[in-house]
């Protein structure tokens, strides 16, 4: 292969890969720019349109959904605002505990042989398979036995422990891809485990650990039915459970729910922009290397 | 690394020790903690109201507050929420002293214990109709809701497109005057295939959903009238056969329907700009009668604990009394329960609905009512759809009617079953103890002890608030009935799945069908889920790729944009007549001269089916793509490097070089995908909702059914649970046995 050859081939393929991604990313688009053309429609006239424009366009919905407030104590509140600011406190929460509490059970299921980890492993596996269907009731009557109804922190527990066993089993695939050898290095140079555990494979897991973090607070950020029920303080809701509410028994503002998502996802995209950059291939590489 | 740096690490192993230690203590402190209780005298009132409604409430509240002295805590919960928050939270006390609700949930409430006889609350009986009394009575008598308002839907007309002096006064008048209003606009818009709506039909017809004695009431001639009427409605034109709610208030807002058949809701949505105005629903002349729709009563219930209240009483009091009647007809445009509170002579849309009450039909509160509405908006929609005569499609609604409200089975001795579970706890403590004994395990278990100590807050946490509360729902399934009250069944529910509760085995909805349709929506799913993700994960992995920050966050919009209103536009873009897939189909017609019909989607298996797999993939794959991405970063360069040095090709590389290596992360994220797809009601109860005919329901979404809108047979749902489980467990050990690597 001549290099010029070898050249134009290489342009060909990155032409390709960005029409991939770019009909890919209109695959995406397309049913988010309906929900952006509602949010910001003034009117609605039905009629089967392919391109996504919104009717008279308006941000009155944007501002409407936004703009609540509440009375405490004598002083206005933005009520809004506090419940961003509850959604993004007990999303957060949820992924560092939920990573806290599976990332030393993750490197124990990878690296350790004891007694019981098949049967522990199918049992994490198990609470996946189970539909929630039956068991809300008892997880209230027990949060309710704990004294955590009604609480920030006992929502943060139950989202938190709920992601715990897909936390686990990521980062123990993550934890598994991590070459041995790395250890052994640092505990021949006189690192106990736990010290080769947090200092060298806690960093070469950063990607996978901020991927599953993020999973984490997803399932917190978008629940509505388990917030709704636990939480009995209009100032302690998630912003799912503000939104739901425009949905009514007879009929929906839809343009509202449509506006308050846009808002939603906002804080999403700006954390998963700031997750992206720990996605970069060759970290481990760098890692063998140093 | 030093020696030096050996102390903190070991320093670190005794706080994660203390960290243990402390969360324990924390743990323990919540349970001994006692809570602080709330103010006796503070009532805590529950509402779902929205807008005016809301604000009005906050108002009488403030009122009431100010005068008497007392507190009152307001929360106001979405509609999905409520009642299952109700059912969960007033059995513990932790519920609220009053709510307001429509009075058609009120046999359901009395039956799982939620609500009360109110007492003095109500005030004179002498200032409410009898009919609205009627509505709150409870079937040995009492009452048990202090009526608020009343909700009904009319007429509503537009009058730039219709002279309101010249309404016609039947509805087959109306319909057709189809002719001489502007092109592309209906007589009529309403949601034709809803049982609610057709209800005023079926009334007209001297049908009712509900007989007096609990049995299915929309069946025979009536019945079969009425849904004629309807199809050759539809089938003028005059009407459109596949409006939902959000459809109809767009039509007639746009003014592509003259008229409306919708509830005072629609008022709200309309503002000032759309001229209409609102009448009494017309007479049907083939029925020789007047349109008679349902009539909800909304109402304050009381609480078991709030009904000892002498102050929460006097609250409801307060909130129902002619004052505040007033006030609400005034800012929010409610109808109002009371008789002695006339709608003002200058307002005709309330007098139209407080006169369309007059004629409406009280929605009855018995349980049974709300196992109707499934069957009998099936029986609608096939038959609308032309797909079954409406005596056959009456007659199978029926059927499954029975088959819902068909008797529980009869209680089983639990006894043989507390010996086995006695006799295994029993042989598994003796195994246990042996094997304790035993060295080899003795001596594997202190091998295993530096494991342990890295498992022991997992452990806890998972066993405690997941574990425990699964397994409390599982056994749920051997029980019928609610919580005090049910009583044990053993296996019954189970039996009663797997032998489609007396019916044949493979019709449409069987367990043994709904397996099959459950296997291929996973199948499907997952392979396309891994397809997309890994592929577009592979492409963004480039290292010389522009624009990838950009790329990559305008892929993963799909799974950061909440899902529900995502869900709705999927839904939207199906719709056969306003859909964006229509309007592609218009504009293909155009440029290239073909002569393609739009689809129905929702209206065959395989379309619907679709529609929900494309839903699914679509809001799936960019955590397929974000796995992969992280997973990727794991891959060393040199090795890709090496691999090209030896003459690899650059699938041979991705074959047998970044695959293999991604591996151990994606088989995880794969079979947890499979087990959550597999579990994936949202998806089907929002894009296709099961239609049609619940062909596309899967398992998880029946028990949804049997949990919430099949009158709350939670044993029957869990049965359904655990059979989900004991197919998954099956299916992750064969998958493990076929394919050795994707063991976990």
């Amino acid at each position: 292969m001549t290099e010029s050859n070898a050249r134009s081939s290489s342009a060909l393929e990155s032409i390709l890969a960005h029409a991939v991604i770019l009909l890919a990313v209109g695959f995406a688009l397309y049913p988010i720019l309906w929900v952006v053309s509602l949010a910001l429609s003034g009117t609605s006239d039905p009629s089967p349109q392919v391109l996504p424009l919104p009717q008279e366009p308006t941000l009155s919905n944007l501002r409407e959904v936004a703009w609540t407030s509440q009375t405490v104590d004598g002083a206005e509140v933005w009520l809004f605002g506090h419940q961003l600011l509850n959604s993004v406190v007990v999303s957060l929460a949820t992924a560092m505990v939920g990573i806290a509490i599976a990332t030393p059970a993750a490197y124990a299921l990878a690296r350790f042989e004891f007694v019981g980890k098949s049967a522990g492993l199918r049992t994490l596996l198990a609470t996946q398979m189970f539909p929630a269907v039956a068991s809300a009731i008892p997880l209230y009557i027990l949060l309710d036995a704990l004294g955590l109804l009604n609480s920030r922190t006992g929502l943060i527990l139950c989202y938190a422990t709920t992601t715990v066993p897909f936390c686990i089993f990521q980062l123990r695939g993550a934890f598994e891809t991590i070459p041995v050898d790395l250890e052994e290095a640092a505990m021949v140079d006189g690192a106990t485990r736990f010290g080769a555990f947090v200092r060298v494979v806690l960093p070469a897991a950063r990607p996978a650990i901020a991927v599953t973090g993020l999973f984490a607070f997803m399932h917190a950020y978008n629940e509505f039915i388990l917030a709704a029920t636990l939480l009995s303080r209009e100032d302690m809701f998630t912003l799912p459970v503000v939104l739901q509410r425009f949905i009514g028994e007879y009929n929906a503002q839809w343009e509202l729910f449509a506006a308050g998502s846009l808002i939603v996802s906002i804080p999403v995209m700006a954390l998963f922009y700031v997750v992206q950059r720990h996605l970069v291939a060759g970290l481990t590489a760098g890692g063998v290397k140093g | 690394m030093t020696p030096s740096r050996r102390v903190p690490a070991a320093r670190r192993i005794r706080c994660s020790r203390w960290l243990v230690g402390l969360t324990g203590v924390a743990c323990l402190a919540t349970v001994l903690v006692p809570k602080p209780a709330t103010a006796d005298d503070e009532i805590v009132l529950w509402h779902a109201y929205r807008g005016e409604e809301a604000a009005v409430l906050e108002q009488l509240v403030a009122e009431h507050e100010r005068e008497t002295g007392t507190e009152v805590e307001l929360l106001r919960l979405p509609y999905d929420a409520f009642a299952s928050k109700l059912a969960a939270a007033i059995p513990l006390g932790e519920g609220p002293d009053i709510f307001i609700d429509s009075h058609e949930r009120l046999g359901d409430f009395r039956h799982r214990g939620l609500v009360a006889p109110v007492g003095d609350a109500l005030g004179s009986i002498k200032n409410y109709p009898p009919k609205v009394l009627t509505a709150v009575t409870g079937p040995q008598g009492g009452f048990w809701g202090v009526p608020l308002s009343l909700k009904s839907v009319a007429l509503y007309v537009r009058t730039d497109l219709l002279d309101p002096g010249e309404i016609p006064s039947t509805l087959e008048a109306l319909v057709a005057l189809q002719p001489t209003l502007p092109e592309g606009a209906y007589a009529l818009a309403y949601e034709a295939r809803g049982a609610y709506a057709h209800a005023a039909f079926l009334g007209a017809f001297g049908g009712t959903m509900l007989t007096p004695d609990e049995q299915f009431g929309f069946v025979g001639p009536a019945a079969e009238r009425s849904l004629e009427f309807v199809q050759s409605m539809i089938a003028s034109g005059a009407v459109p056969g596949d409006a939902d709610g959000a459809l109809v208030t767009n039509l007639f807002r746009s003014g592509k329907a003259a008229t409306a058949i919708s509830g005072p809701w629609l008022a709200n949505d309309l503002g000032s700009e759309v001229p209409y105005t609102v009448v009494v629903l017309p007479n049907i002349a083939a029925a020789d009668g007047p349109m008679r729709p349902f009539l909800t009563v909304e109402a304050l219930m009381l609480s078991p604990t709030g009904r000892t209240k002498q102050h929460v009483r006097a609250l409801a009091r307060h909130l129902s009394g002619q004052a505040a009647a007033q006030l609400r007809q005034q800012r929010a445009r409610t109808i109002s329960a009371r008789n002695d509170v006339e709608p003002p002579t200058n307002d005709p849309v309330l007098r139209a609905f407080a006169d369309q009450a007059s004629t409406a039909v009280v929605m009855p509160s018995a349980r049974a009512m709300r196992s109707t509405w499934e069957p009998a908006n099936r029986a609608i929609r096939r038959v609308l759809r032309g797909q079954m005569s409406p005596q056959v499609a009456l007659e199978s609604a029926r059927k499954q009617f029975d088959d819902v409200r068909r008797p529980p089975p009869p209680p089983a001795s639990p006894t043989p079953w507390l010996i086995a579970l006695g006799a295994t706890l029993l042989l598994g403590a003796l195994a246990l103890v042996r094997r304790a004994r035993d060295p080899d395990t003795q001596a594997a278990l202190r091998a295993s002890l530096p494991a342990y100590r890295y498992l022991v807050h997992a452990v806890f946490a998972v066993s405690l608030l997941v574990l425990a509360p699964l397994l409390v729902g599982a056994a749920t399934s051997l029980f019928v009935g609610r919580p005090d009250t049910g009583y044990f069944v053993g296996l019954a529910n189970f039996y009663d799945i797997l032998t489609a509760r007396g019916g044949p085995l493979l019709a449409t909805g069987s367990f043994y069908i709904v397996v099959l349709v459950t296997l291929l929506w996973t199948l499907l799913n997952l392979v396309l889920h891994l397809a997309i993700g890994v592929g577009l994960g592979l492409v963004l992995s480039r290292p010389a790729m522009r624009l990838r920050g950009l790329y990559r966050v305008l892929l993963i919009l799909p799974w950061a944009v909440p899902s529900y209103v995502t869900a709705l536009a999927w839904r939207g873009m199906f719709h056969r007549q306003f859909g964006a897939v229509t309007g592609l189909i218009h504009q293909l017609n155009a440029w290239f001269g073909t002569t393609l019909e739009p689809i129905d989607w929702f209206a065959r298996f395989s379309t619907a089916f679709t529609a929900n797999v494309a839903t699914n993939v679509w809001l799936g794959f960019p955590f397929m793509m974000v796995v992969t991405l992280g997973a990727l970063t794991a891959v060393p360069r040199d090795a890709l490097e090496a691999a090209e040095v030896d003459g690899a090709s650059r699938w041979q590389r991705l074959r047998f070089v970044t695959l293999p290596m991604i591996r151990p992360a994606l088989v995880p994220a794969a079979m947890l995908g499979a087990i959550w797809t597999f579990n994936m009601f949202n998806v089907v109860f929002l894009v296709s909702g099961g239609e049609p005919d619940g062909t596309t329901d899967i398992l998880v979404s029946e028990a949804y059914r049997w949990a919430f809108t099949r009158e709350a047979q939670y044993g029957y749902a869990a049965a359904y649970a655990v059979l989900i489980f004991v197919l998954l467990a099956g299916l992750t050990r064969l998958t493990e046995r076929v394919g050795k690597g994707a063991q976990l």
